[in-house]
């Protein structure tokens, strides 16, 4: 009914090919981009842009950019805080080092810098697999927290070991450093998420995408039908990486404005890993939904006890949160193994047939 | 309508509600002064004891005199876990509330801190910890690190060993190792300790331990092949213990052995039992309960059932600190409500009051705390108040002090921190203040 798609015809190869072929789709997305552009810079306080909305939309890239790698190319990898601190410190030398340059030129090629190291880091992904290919991602985010830890240079000799996001201006407004405003900073990351999903929703009904899970579902059957394991692989760490560097990039930014390498860590690579799970292995729109469940519940549960008038010692209401958090997770995961992503495609098969189902 | 579509409602109502409860409520007449505390997560032994003290002093303000020149504070904690972002989170949810000044008690919510204090028009005191740059206050109006700095404490501890040592001379070829915490917080003393070696001539070697520390066998192996003379510990949480552990069980000299002053706390030295008998650490107050302040806490808090923790961790360094802490900030609002005869003050009116702070020994006296802490006076240009530090020591027991006060080496200190301050005003496009034209 709501769903309801009777009289939608594709009349050309186009239409049929669309990235929404449903006409609500197509409408829901654009309306919900309108409106995320638009409500949240206008009616939102600096609390809900800065400490749930920001660090929601640079999550969601962080993993989109893992879901790339583990949902489409089946790649494990715990190396994501690691790329994700290259990015962030790539892009802090570039925009120290070049202070005329364009930060979203910077946060790219901070991307591409990241893009590199992940194919460094891919390179034994040829030979090994599954568990033990996560094991030399692991070794990955050691090194690389180490190497920024240990290497004065990468923050510019500070004496405190912090890399800090310089001041930078676009088109004359303060996009980063203590003066940009929060809505200014909401924009800029919404506009690269929004450009960047649109590339990864593209990229994964392509060419690419489908050589990537040809090599997920079975690599060898892959190689027969002539897809190079190595370069489809590597190419997978590449754009994964690339989407990690630009996340870290933002997360020094955009959100946090200094960082050390302790925001790195490896709890970091497993928040990533959790938000593809639980959101959903091998679907753009699962790293969105992943993202918003693992920033959002622990704040709903931090806030709700004191909403209901409820006055908690500290101690013990954090712990409950925990509790309730893992409780949750564990409870979508049973009733939904395969994440939201695929609780909202169900839904939304009931919604095509609603009120009338089989 | 299956289970499905309702675990759907569930989410979605889950996910959309979240942040919409933070909406704040006005407060009205009273002195709001927000905590952010760690109670949980790997850094609670050392967090709990300070949150504890932190709250009973303001329970106490407000149970005995009725709050600050009689407005009533009211406060509210936030758990922090000692995480950057969840620091963030609280600082955004607190702030609407009007908090007159925010103490992060962790050196990555401060840095965060630091560079939204100045646009929130909220002062922020790091007390003994943060950015030591910052102590330059023409550049870095808005930020307090007295009573004094980690650079000013590295200077003490050098001096503390010449002492011991027989002069500042007798340094000459001896042998000290930093054991630090790998992060920005262990590594801040490094400058100094090093500029002191050359100026001094001892040998010094820095030894990192990853976070959390739980490791450091290879650290201490390290040491016992290098044999040093003394060891410098900057540790925080789970590492403070394992450091001790570790010095006893390579049956190193405990009392050369000093940590920074966030290591030195009851929960550092206890599980290491008979072994960190005469383990020393630096002191910003003095430990214990013969103070009547805390004699007053234990009257009008404890015996009326509204302590923060257990009676008996009352007196604990970490706890004392905390106590201290709250008795400088609200000393501060003081000055500032008085100054502008005003019942609720600004963050900005505070700021002048941490300014123009001065905490004098008849002042102390007074407020109940004659021994606990040192006198301090802030400037315009000085937000560290150079003070100076004491040595404690563990008995087995308790700890107990063993120095005087130790004052920093300034004249090496000052000059380095000037330059920093320059350096790390920059990064953030501040500018430097004219103090001569302040009043």
């Amino acid at each position: 009914m709501i769903y309801r798609e009777a009289g939608q015809f594709k009349t050309t190869y186009a239409s049929d090919q669309a990235i929404f072929p449903i006409a609500q789709d197509r409408w829901f997305v654009w309306i919900g981009l309108a409106v995320a552009f638009v409500v949240p810079p206008l009616v939102a306080n600096e609390y809900w842009l800065q400490a749930v909305l920001i660090p929601f939309l640079i999550y969601a890239l962080a993993a989109l950019g893992l879901n790339l790698l583990t949902g489409y190319a089946g790649q494990l990898s715990l190396g994501t805080g690691g790329f994700m601190a290259v990015g962030a410190y790539a892009a802090f030398k570039l925009a120290t080092a070049f202070p005329w340059l364009n930060v979203i030129v910077a946060f790219l090629a901070a991307g591409v810098i990241a893009a590199l190291v992940g194919v460094l880091f891919g390179i034994p992904s040829l030979r090994i697999k599954g568990f033990y290919l996560a094991v030399a991602t692991l070794a990955a985010q050691f090194f690389l927290i180490w190497l920024f830890n240990k290497v004065g240079w990468f923050v510019n000799y500070a004496p405190s070991g912090t890399a800090t996001a310089p001041p930078r201006t676009m088109a004359g407004v303060m996009v980063t450093g203590p003066q940009a405003t929060a809505p200014v900073r909401y924009v800029l990351a919404l506009a690269l998420v929004v450009g960047l999903a649109f590339i990864a929703k593209n990229l994964v009904r392509g060419r690419v995408g489908r050589c990537w899970m040809a090599i997920r579902d079975r690599d060898i059957a892959a190689e027969i039908i002539g897809i190079k394991p190595l370069p489809t692989k590597l190419l997978a760490f590449a754009i994964s990486s690339f989407y990690c560097g630009v996340a870290g990039a933002e997360l020094l930014f955009l959100y946090l404005g200094s960082v050390e390498t302790l925001a790195f860590d490896i709890n970091l690579s497993f928040l990533v890993l959790f938000m593809v799970i639980i959101g959903g292995l091998g679907s753009v729109l699962g790293s969105f939904l992943g993202a918003g469940f693992i920033v959002l519940v622990p704040i709903f549960l931090t806030n709700a006890p004191r909403w209901i008038g409820l006055g908690l010692p500290t101690d013990t209401q954090k712990q409950i949160e925990l509790m309730v958090f893992g409780g949750l997770i564990v409870f979508f995961l049973i009733v939904e193994p395969r994440g939201l992503a695929r609780l909202w495609s169900v839904t939304k098969e009931k919604l095509r047939l609603w009120p009338f189902p089989h | 309508m299956t289970r499905r579509t309702l675990f759907m409602a569930l989410l979605a109502g889950i996910l959309a509600a979240g942040p919409l409860l933070a909406v704040v409520s006005a407060q009205d007449k009273t002195l709001y002064i927000p905590l952010l505390v760690y109670r949980t997560g790997p850094y609670a032994p050392s967090g709990t004891p300070l949150a504890n003290g932190l709250r009973d002093y303001l329970t106490l303000l407000n149970e005995r005199d009725g709050g600050i020149n009689g407005v009533k504070i009211t406060t509210e904690e936030c758990e922090t876990q000692y995480d950057t972002k969840q620091g963030v989170e609280c600082y955004e949810r607190l702030k609407g509330k009007g908090p007159l000044v925010v103490n992060p008690y962790s050196t990555g919510i401060t840095y965060q801190l630091i560079a939204k204090a100045a646009v929130d028009k909220i002062p922020v005191h790091s007390m003994g910890y943060g950015m030591t740059a910052a102590a330059d206050g023409r550049w870095f109006p808005w930020v307090f690190n007295f009573p004094t700095t980690y650079w000013s404490q590295a200077s003490a501890f050098v001096k503390y060993v010449g002492q011991q040592e027989g002069g500042l001379d007798k340094l000459k070829g001896k042998k000290i190792v930093h054991v630090f915490h790998n992060s920005p917080y262990g590594k801040e003393a490094n400058p100094t300790l090093e500029e002191l070696a050359r100026k001094h001539g001892f040998e010094l070697t820095l030894l990192p331990v990853d976070h959390p520390g739980q490791e450091q066998k290879a650290t201490w192996l390290q040491v016992r092949r290098l044999n040093p003379n003394w060891i410098y510990v900057s540790g925080w949480g789970v590492m403070n213990q394992v450091a001790v552990k570790e010095a006893a069980s390579i049956n190193f000299p405990m009392d050369h052995v000093v940590g920074n002053w966030w290591t030195g706390s009851e929960a550092d030295v206890i599980p290491a039992g008979e072994g960190a008998k005469g383990y020393k650490s630096t002191a910003l107050t003095a430990p214990g309960q013969n103070f009547k302040v805390i004699q007053d806490i234990l009257k009008h808090v404890y015996d009326k059932g509204k302590g923060a923790g257990d009676k008996t961790t009352v007196g604990e360094v970490l706890y004392n600190r905390g106590v201290v802490n709250m008795m400088f900030d609200t000393e501060a609002i003081r000055l500032a409500m008085t100054n502008f005869k005003t019942q609720s003050p600004t963050g900005e009116q505070v700021r002048w009051g941490f300014e123009h702070l001065n905490v004098s020994e008849k002042r102390l006296e007074e407020l109940g705390m004659k021994g606990f802490t040192r006198s301090v006076k802030m400037s315009c240009e000085d937000h560290e108040g150079n003070g100076p530090v004491m040595v404690q020591q563990w008995d087995g027991k308790k700890w107990g002090i063993v120095s005087d006060w130790i004052e920093p080496m300034r004249d090496v200190v000052r000059p380095k921190l000037e330059t920093a301050a320059v350096e790390e005003g920059k990064k953030l496009g501040y500018s430097q203040r004219d103090c001569s034209k302040e009043k």
